[in-house]
């Protein structure tokens, strides 16, 4: 192996310099001066992420353990996006918070690790990859979950999420060695070729999909989310409901497209089920929510159901419209959590009735999450429409009419309670309504780029061609 | 630049220098500038249209087609016909009449002349689109702003009425979506490439049972924000929450979009749909229309009456629509014109009597003839021209469509016609009774001292004056109109006939 192979694998070995530069500055930086940890923090994620988008060579690695094409970079650098703004908005909290318990630099390099994993799971090339991936991406944020360890339902979603994440992980487990039991492989590329369509098969297809719909959220695996939300640092809920939930649905589709192709007539009526009862539980959960978290949590079940339209179809049009869609989503998604965390931090208000009357303190929040709600709804014309309307038409291509019908049906049902929060923010006036308050730097910088971002991402053509034309190649 | 995408990059300005306005008196102005480039830019396409058509006889002329979503075909397409640039113009003249009616608007003006800015963008935008995915875009962008138009500046329950609209229209609009994505997906048919052009897609043959599996869609999809009977119950909460500006607004401009959509859409794309389910909506729009006018003789609130008014009138269009000949779609675009510029009139004049009097109510109020002349005289001729008589535009239009109703020999068409007909009846009863009452009646005010009424002040004039001059002109001269009309409506009529 050449060093020129290894260039394959620039993106994980920079970040894993990065955390090993974060974990030497935590050694040697002289603890007053600790706060600028952040900084740095900030500004290595930020070059990395620019590195990124450098073109490389694409191929396989360790005998096809691990895998990478323009479309998987691509997918990389959207997750980069995210996380860098994820961390633009969640960098106040950690200096005022966190970084006084002298924990500021763990919550980087734990978070790192877990991009880092995701980075591997869906880079992988067999199964094995594929696992270690999975559990690397998972067990730190199960400890960042927990990491406000003053707060008791820290604590409670940080056990929550580890154990019912090993159970799922478990099950994938046990679906993977079904299917290695049928086909007599872990590498991608033989599966593909050994794969028949028997009961054995489809029992390794079904665990093996609970696993990944576990990390999805997908309903019936989805009990988890409300909680873990409510009780992990908004930063750490929204990282889960967005970056996690992104590369999940992204490995899955590699391996349902690719490595699971033979047996579409199987998955395409399981991911049907699972998307109707998705979306329906999702949204009518959310209908009666009144902690924020809460509701964002469920509004982010509801909206894992949509990303199944693109997965059901398994062709090209399928997979550019699920990449379209999670990166429109991670903008908008972080626009609300965004947000939310602005007020968490500055008044500790996690309520909607808290947020009553906001418009008229705090015109700037207020717009960016109208705008981030908005494109989660799917009106026009931010980005969020064109996301879900790609998706519907994804999922007509192949004749899923009735599908598309539901999925209608249920923007509508979202509609009314993303409404609601635009209600209490606009329409009600109050007497108790939050004051108004400055954001610093890095969160006025962090709402700025995900409100730029929804508007700009839909309406820019180039970007969807550009996927589309990514997407010709998935694995 | 081309004359058409004016009409979407004026908004856009608008609302950008908008933003940067600091207190009601420049949100105002910018507003009226705005709004009076239109105009101006409504008329002088007026002019064009009528001069371009001299030597060019395609259906949309000043076409421009620019590609934007390139793997689904969908382009950023417009152009127009003598359809589009007469209820362009009725837009323009409702929104300028609109921010003239919102002159005091005290509370977040900024704000509320955004929202109305881009409200009209969104009508804008749909009645030049020739694209179904651009169309559907601008739809929607119509649809939104009411929310916060019905919710922070209505009055009454107007966060009840806000939520219903929004979603009722939304949910329509979301069924529409599942309409137009069947129609792309079977604009292959000939073997053509997958387009949402719709001249392209009225050239192919969509295979029937496709028509009749999404003419529903479409249409129930257009027809809800045109208050098709029963998906009217939007129209009366909302009217009656919303401001005066935005209820003109609403029943002047935005719920044309519905009959618009059902024909340029629902009928001139799925023919062989239309013939197949139109016995079935027709009665609904008759329904609507005989339930409307009825309704509205029994409410008590000046804004209901109305808000009932024009889903009466609004359902004629729809009923005239499906009547299924030439004089009668004539006569539904002219109804459209006419009951937009009439309802508009209307609910500026219910503004300003409730600006003043604080009531609504019929009953409290009387003799407004007296203290208020200007207003009183407008509100006989607007009540007069628009139960049909002739001279005004009411008059022209109902004609139109029920000469051309009468054209169907069958027993049933013949039947829905004559109850139809003695809608005008109906509506003779609630215009005049209110006229007599509130306007001639007794003087009644509610405990404010008749001579302390404010006097009507010169922008209340210019916006009431600037829908009424319309009326009369296609009253007394509606040939030019409506052979611009009708000439549009001939490549139309080989489709569905």
């Amino acid at each position: 192996m050449n060093m020129g192979n290894v260039l394959l694998m620039r993106q994980e070995v920079l970040l894993l310099a990065i955390i090993l530069i974060l974990v030497i500055a935590e050694i040697f930086m002289p603890q007053r001066k600790k706060s600028n940890n952040v900084h740095l923090a900030l500004f290595l994620f930020g070059i990395h992420t620019i590195i990124g988008f450098l073109s490389i060579n694409y191929g396989s690695l360790f005998g096809g353990m691990f895998h990478t094409n323009a479309l998987i970079q691509f997918f990389k650098n959207v997750l980069n996006i995210g996380v860098f703004i994820l961390l633009l908005q969640s960098a106040d909290w950690v200096q005022e918070k966190i970084v006084q318990e002298k924990r500021g630099t763990e919550f980087f390099v734990l978070l790192f690790s877990s991009l880092l994993g995701m980075y591997f799971m869906i880079s992988s090339g067999d199964f094995l990859m594929f696992y270690l991936g999975l559990e690397l991406s998972i067990l730190p944020i199960a400890a960042l979950a927990a990491y406000e360890i003053s707060k008791r339902i820290s604590s409670e979603s940080g056990i929550k999420l580890i154990l019912s994440s090993s159970l799922a992980s478990g099950t994938a487990l046990f679906g993977i060695s079904i299917l290695y039991a049928v086909t007599g492989s872990i590498y991608f590329n033989d599966i593909v070729n050994n794969m028949t369509s028997s009961y054995m098969s489809i029992l390794g297809l079904v665990l093996f999909f609970a696993g990944l719909g576990f990390k999805i959220s997908l309903v019936p695996f989805h009990f988890w989310t409300a909680d873990v939300y409510e009780g992990a640092p908004i930063s750490i809920a929204s990282y889960l409901s967005v970056i996690s939930k992104g590369a999940a649905v992204f490995i899955l589709m590699i391996l349902l497209f690719v490595v699971l192709k033979p047996m579409i007539a199987v998955w395409d009526k399981m991911l049907y089920v699972v998307a109707i009862a998705t979306m329906f539980i999702g949204n009518l959960f959310a209908l009666r929510q009144q902690n924020m978290k809460r509701f964002l949590a469920f509004s982010s079940i509801a909206q894992a159901g949509f990303m199944l339209f693109g997965l059901i179809i398994g062709n090209r049009l399928g997979t550019a419209t699920v990449v379209y869609f999670v990166l429109i989503y991670i903008f908008s998604n972080l626009a609300a959590f965004g947000v939310v965390q602005a007020i968490s931090l500055h008044t500790g208000k996690e309520n909607m009735k808290d947020y009553e009357g906001l418009y008229r303190t705090n015109p700037n929040l207020s717009l960016v999450m109208m705008l981030g709600l908005f494109s989660l709804a799917g009106i026009p014309p931010v980005a969020g429409f064109f996301g879900k309307f790609f998706l519907f038409t994804a999922a007509a291509s192949k004749g899923y009419y009735f599908l598309v019908f539901l999925g209608v049906v249920n923007v509508t049902v979202s509609l009314y309670y993303y409404l609601l929060v635009v209600r209490a923010m606009f329409l009600r006036k109050s007497e108790n309504a939050i004051p108004y308050f400055k954001n610093k730097l890095y969160m006025r910088l962090g709402l700025l780029v995900t409100a730029v971002g929804i508007l700009v991402l839909g309406i820019y053509s180039p970007l969807y061609d550009y996927i589309f034309e990514l997407s010709k190649n998935l694995y | 630049m081309d004359i058409l995408s004016l009409f979407i990059i004026v908004p856009i300005v608008t609302v950008l220098v908008l933003i940067f306005t600091k207190s009601l008196k420049q949100a105002r102005l910018v507003a009226m500038i705005g709004s009076i480039i239109q105009l101006g830019m409504a008329i002088n396409l007026l002019f064009a249209y009528l001069a371009e058509k001299v030597h060019n006889d395609d259906i949309m002329v000043f076409t421009r087609d620019v590609v934007w979503f390139k793997p689904f075909n969908i382009h950023y397409s417009i152009g127009v016909d003598g359809i589009s640039v007469s209820l362009l113009l009725l837009t323009a003249i409702v929104v300028l009449a609109g921010v003239f009616i919102s002159w005091k608007m005290f509370d977040l003006p900024k704000e509320f002349f955004i929202s109305l800015i881009v409200l009209s963008l969104g009508v804008y935008g749909v009645f030049i689109s020739i694209d179904l995915f651009t169309l559907f875009v601008f739809f929607e962008i119509a649809v939104i702003p009411m929310y916060l138009l019905i919710g922070i500046w209505g009055s009454g329950p107007r966060e009840f009425a806000a939520m219903k609209l929004t979603l009722m229209l939304m949910g329509a609009s979301a069924v529409l979506l599942v309409g137009i994505l069947g129609i792309y997906f079977n604009s292959n048919a000939d073997g053509g490439p997958l387009t949402f052009n719709i001249l392209e897609i009225a050239q192919v043959h969509i295979p029937v049972v496709a028509q009749k599996l999404f003419f529903p869609l479409v249409f129930i999809g257009f027809a809800v924000i045109s208050a098709l009977f029963p998906f009217h119950t939007w129209s009366p909460d909302g009217h009656s929450s919303a401001p005066t500006a935005v209820s003109m607004l609403h029943a002047g401009v935005l719920m044309k979009l519905g009959g618009y959509g059902v024909f340029r859409v629902a009928m001139y794309l799925l023919p062989e749909g239309t013939l197949h389910w139109s016995w079935f909506f027709i009665i609904l729009a008759a329904f609507g229309v005989i339930y409307g006018a009825f309704a509205a003789i029994r409410q008590t609130d000046l804004k209901y009456i109305n808000a009932y008014a024009s889903v009466s009138h609004l359902g004629l269009v729809l009923f005239a629509l499906l009547s299924l000949n030439l004089t009668a779609w004539n006569g539904a675009i002219i109804q459209s014109l006419s009951h937009g510029l009439l309802t508009a009139l209307f609910f500026a004049m219910i503004g300003m009597i409730y600006g003043r009097a604080h009531t609504r109510e019929i009953s409290k109020l009387g003799g407004m003839m007296k203290i208020l002349p200007f207003i009183g005289a407008i509100y006989v001729i607007t009540g007069l021209a628009y139960l049909g008589l002739p001279g005004f535009s009411g008059f022209v239009a109902e004609m139109n469509v029920f000469v051309g109703a009468f054209q169907h020999p069958d027993t049933f068409h013949r039947i829905l016609s004559i109850l139809v007909v003695s809608s005008i009846v109906v509506t003779a009863v609630y215009i005049l009774r209110l006229v007599g009452k509130i306007m001639m009646g007794p003087l009644l005010t509610n405990d404010v001292e008749a001579s302390t009424l404010p006097k009507v002040t010169w922008y209340e004039k210019t916006g009431l004056l600037l829908l009424m001059l319309p009326v009369i002109g296609i009253g007394v001269a509606p040939l030019w109109l409506s052979d611009m009309i009708m000439k549009s409506l001939e490549p139309f009529i080989h489709g569905v006939l």
